[in-house]
């Protein structure tokens, strides 16, 4: 007989809810559409409606018409269902198991979400119905603009972004505008050279040039670098804190100061905000602009590569630079648009991402104030427990209590042994994990950015570490390294050319060469 | 509340232990004690699955535009979507993925994505598509960018049909690319393009906001007078009958994929279509998937060309793009597979079917007249003698979305006040013959 005690013990030490998944099915090739393709074969059926059967050149001038139909490929029902089923079992997702990518938050996405953005209510409205046949949608707008702000400790918000990127170029015209609003016109936007490359391509397309700032031997902002490259021409300052190594800048405050003492704004990129969910707020840290990637901290799906949102909150001052119109609930309680006194403009064609939003306000609703404290706190413990444990193999070159992610490298395991950041990513597909984020932040060699997020349980940590460290002990044996590099054999493909993808371009299908 | 935290109070305390901290509270040491948050957030306590369902339907159903039969379009329409779409876009391998940054556990993305690729190159007659952009209005401001990179000029003529919700966006990006906009005018409801000038690209939209059928071929010799490229935003279910972009010399393509397999939404997520010239190829903004091998020789898929992007180029990238829309491009490829070659050009005869057969009923109406001569497709414009927002208000109550407002961006033109009505292939003979009987009744 075990005593419930006993149970418990031994299921904090069981394998059970290891989010792995090795191997993934389909090693064969899966044709592509056009090659499944017969000519006559059909899946579509349309609705019967009884109109007149007119003729094309009845219905469009002929010098318009196309003289042949458009090619596309002509497949059963029951082929498109195999093939793009098929090519669903050659994906990787979050459903599957632990997804440990730096910078990415790729935590699980709740189901009820799925079910929100289904509601027909929602999904068959059309974008430019009147205010008033669609006041659902505006309070639930209003709803997450509310939700979003007391996060950040901001004043307003736009939805209006559709990804991180855009909303960074959104923040970089409203302090554009709110420069030129001054009478100044300021040239510089500093960031610090930890930074994600969107960061720099936002400042040109805000027609800003860029300063780097460098990191000090702490992983932070160089505070007296910082203060040396401030001045009159200083437009403002991008970070995102914690930084991309997982650090909280514990200079902030200060570094607040010094930017707002040459009448400079601070951006905040909210990549990873999910460490400080009602832990800390970029407002109360003297940011003025601060974008929130949905896809990320609010546990939006990222759908292989987008759709995401990126809203932009901000400070009072700036609220009338907002994009515009903006969703406002009006004294008498309805809820309309309206158009900021000195909006930039529209930064997309509608509303923004809006089943997207959707989604977040479930989330927001769903965790409620403490939930989202809870969501961070656990996903600051995961990344610490794996760096503990990961510092003992790997080099962890800021190896101090992080926040919800660490930067590990190979450079040791290099030295000793050939092994490169490259070969373990490869390594853990092979062991069903996803790969960290690989040789980034630029300023870490051999880079191995982890983050675990909440949503993965001790158990899974414990195999996700246990597969790291049989990666560096393998390189360490004979023949280990070789294994390494002929990683991954266990998925669809095995290491893939991308030098030939690049050199001998192949775009589309029918560019193809004819010998294929 | 909804928990989604796998962690028990067992392993907090033992994970801490290993940590070497004695609580959570201490896990945030690097955070100054003047920054913390007092008091947590001030946001409501969490809610169970089913409130959560119970709350956000309860605003859902406060859409009563959802549940109207809809001739609004303006670049957002009504069409169909086949069960297979939904189930195949919303596999969860497709939906809970990142981007495929390890292409040998992402091999159905990015097949998915060159399949979608191959079908956008088909549509708009162009050599290379990228894997989607944010919108129509992004992918816009994208073809304006790339066109000024690639003539070195700063000007842009911009036809008035084009949305004006995307000359609005192009106009907010260019505050701070330093574009110059130069609005050409419609008259009988096409572009009248100016006679000289410097610009870097003619952007045309076909048909246009109005629904009207541009001349590209006039288009076309503008740009090539004045030394520009050509960009053609299309509605790319117009591509089932109409002549293609590239075959009459655009030199990019961009338009709103919303119409294949992408439900209304309110206006999002929904995808942006580029597509451009081979020679362009390296100007081009967003992800590029090619075709490859992996080390046994087997047909693979990877992201490439990948020295444009912002995460290697940096500050010198032309395009700060990185999290786009590939679930919708997924969806897209799936949606044209089912409509196959047969169904697309079906689609587009039966939206162009309903149109006519709609602009004949209203126009019989005593009152309502063309708000421009040229030819449409699957949308026109009306003037009516009611303005177009009470219009739309009254027929809210007999139960249709009448269409759409034409206002913002027309200012000062004939076309200012009229209605833009869009019939898609969903809407049948006796919808259209009870909208027009309403429509005679609400302008009397
Ligand atoms: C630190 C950081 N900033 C900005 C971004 C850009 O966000 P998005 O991909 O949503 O445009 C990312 C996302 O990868 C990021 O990690």
């Amino acid at each position: 007989m075990t005593t419930s005690a006993e149970r418990r013990a031994s299921a904090l030490s069981a394998s059970g809810g290891r989010a792995s998944s090795a191997p993934l099915l389909g090693r064969d090739e899966e044709p592509t559409v056009f090659d499944l393709s017969r000519p006559g074969r059909r899946a579509h059926s349309f609705r019967t409606t009884a109109l007149p059967e007119w003729e094309a050149d009845e219905l469009v001038p002929s010098e318009h018409l196309r003289p042949e139909p458009v090619e596309l490929a002509e497949v059963s029902e029951r082929d498109l269902v195999a093939h793009f089923t098929r090519l669903s079992h050659r994906q990787y997702s979050v459903d599957l198991g632990a997804y440990p990518l730096g910078s990415c938050t790729m935590k699980y996405n709740p189901k009820v979400c799925d079910d929100v953005a289904a509601l027909a209510g929602l999904a068959r409205s059309h974008p430019a119905a009147p205010a008033l046949l669609v006041q659902g949608w505006l309070e639930l707008l209003v709803g997450l603009e509310d939700a979003l702000c007391r996060i950040t400790g901001m004043a307003a918000a736009t939805l209006q972004p559709a990804a991180g990127a855009a909303g960074e170029l959104t923040g970089l015209l409203l302090m554009r505008a709110w420069h030129e609003a001054q009478g100044q016109q300021r040239r510089r936007v500093i960031i610090p050279d930890s930074a994600h490359g969107t960061n720099p391509a936002s400042v040109t397309l805000g027609g800003f040039e860029v300063a780097t700032v460098p990191s000090d031997e702490r992983g932070c902002v160089d505070l007296a670098a910082l203060r040396s490259t401030l001045g009159p021409d200083v437009a403002g300052i991008m970070l995102t804190n914690p930084n991309t190594l997982g650090l909280f800048e514990e200079d902030i405050t200060e570094i607040a100061a010094a930017v707002h003492q040459v009448g400079g704004l601070l951006y905040y990129d909210g990549a990873n905000l999910n460490a400080i969910l009602g832990v800390t707020r970029p407002g109360d840290m003297g940011f003025d602009i601060v974008h929130m990637n949905l896809h990320k901290t609010f546990a939006t799906p990222h759908g292989g590569g987008g759709p995401g949102a990126g809203p932009v909150a901000v400070s009072e001052r700036l609220v009338p630079y907002l994009p515009g119109p903006r969703p406002v609930r009006r004294p008498d309680g309805q809820f309309d648009w309206e158009t900021p006194p000195r909006s930039i403009g529209r930064v997309h064609g509608w509303h923004g991402n809006a089943l997207v939003l959707a989604r977040a306000y479930a989330f927001i609703l769903a965790n409620g104030g403490d939930g989202l404290r809870r969501v961070a706190d656990c996903a600051v413990l995961n990344a610490n427990w794996l760096r503990r444990r990961l510092s003992a193999t790997y080099d962890v070159p800021f190896d101090r209590p992080s926040m919800h992610e660490f930067v590990a490298s190979t450079t040791s395991l290099r030295r000793q042994h050939g092994l490169r950041a490259v070969d373990v990513a490869k390594r853990l597909l092979e062991e069903g994990f996803h790969a960290p984020t690989v040789y980034f932040p630029l300023i870490v060699d051999e880079a191995l950015m982890i983050e675990p997020t909440e949503t993965e349980s001790l158990q899974t940590l414990e195999a996700l570490a246990e597969a790291f460290e049989r990666i560096a002990g393998e390189a360490a044996t004979a023949g280990g390294l070789e294994a390494a590099h002929a990683a991954p054999r266990t998925t669809p493909v095995s290491r893939v050319d991308e030098a030939r993808a690049a050199r001998q371009l192949i775009p589309t299908w029918d560019q193809r060469p004819a010998s294929e | 509340m909804a928990g989604y935290v796998p962690h028990t109070d067992e392993e907090i305390d033992a994970m801490l232990a290993f940590v070497g901290v004695a609580s959570l509270d201490e896990l945030y040491g690097a955070v100054p004690g003047a920054l913390r948050l007092a008091g947590g957030l001030d946001l409501a306590p969490g809610l169970s699955e089913p409130d959560v369902l119970a709350a956000v339907s309860g605003l859902a159903g406060r859409n009563r535009a959802a549940e109207l039969v809809c001739f609004a379009g303006a670049g957002a329409y009504d069409h169909e979507i086949p069960a297979a779409t939904r189930a195949l876009a919303g596999r969860s391998e497709f939906v809970t993925a990142y981007t495929p940054y390890q292409p040998e556990v992402s091999q159905g993305v990015l097949q998915a994505l060159f399949e979608y690729q191959t079908l956008l190159c088909r549509l708009s007659g162009m050599e290379i598509s990228n894997a989607s952009l944010y919108d129509g209005a992004n992918a816009c401001v994208e073809a304006a960018n790339l066109a000024v990179a690639a003539t070195g000029r700063q000007q842009l003529w911009v036809s008035q049909g084009l949305h004006p919700h995307w000359r609005q966006t192009l106009a907010t990006f260019a505050a701070g690319t330093g574009h110059e906009m130069v609005e050409a005018p419609l008259a009988d409801g096409t572009t009248r393009w100016p006679a000289d000038g410097e610009p870097a690209a003619v952007i045309v939209q076909s048909p246009n906001f109005l629904g009207c059928l541009e001349d590209l071929h006039g288009a076309r010799h503008a740009a090539d007078a004045a030394g520009a490229l050509m960009v053609v935003a299309r509605d790319p279910v117009a591509s089932g009958l109409l002549r293609t972009p590239g075959e009459l010399g655009a030199d990019v393509v961009v338009g709103e994929g919303q119409p294949f397999g992408i439900p209304l939404s309110y206006g999002g997520p929904y995808l942006g279509l580029f597509t451009t010239r081979q020679s362009l190829v390296r100007r081009l903004p967003g992800r590029l998937v090619g075709e490859t091998v992996d080390t046994e020789g087997r047909r693979a898929y990877v992201t490439t060309l990948r020295a444009r992007e912002q995460d290697i180029r940096r500050e010198k990238a032309s395009s700060n793009v990185c999290t786009n829309q590939t679930l919708m491009a997924v969806a897209a490829a799936i949606q044209l597979s089912w409509l196959g070659t047969a169904g697309l050009r079906e689609l587009a005869v039966r939206c162009a079917r309903g149109t006519r057969y709609c602009r004949e009923a209203l126009l019989a109406i005593d009152g309502v007249e063309p708000a421009a001569p040229a030819p449409v497709l699957r949308e026109f414009a009306v003037r009516t003698p009611v303005p177009p927002t009470a219009l739309v208000e009254r027929l809210a109550d007999e139960g249709f979305l009448a269409g759409v407002a034409v206002d913002e961006g027309f200012e000062g033109t004939d076309y200012q006040g009229s209605l833009l009505v869009a019939v898609t292939e969903r809407r049948t003979r006796a919808e259209i013959d009870a909208f027009a009987a309403a429509f005679e009744k609400a302008v009397r």
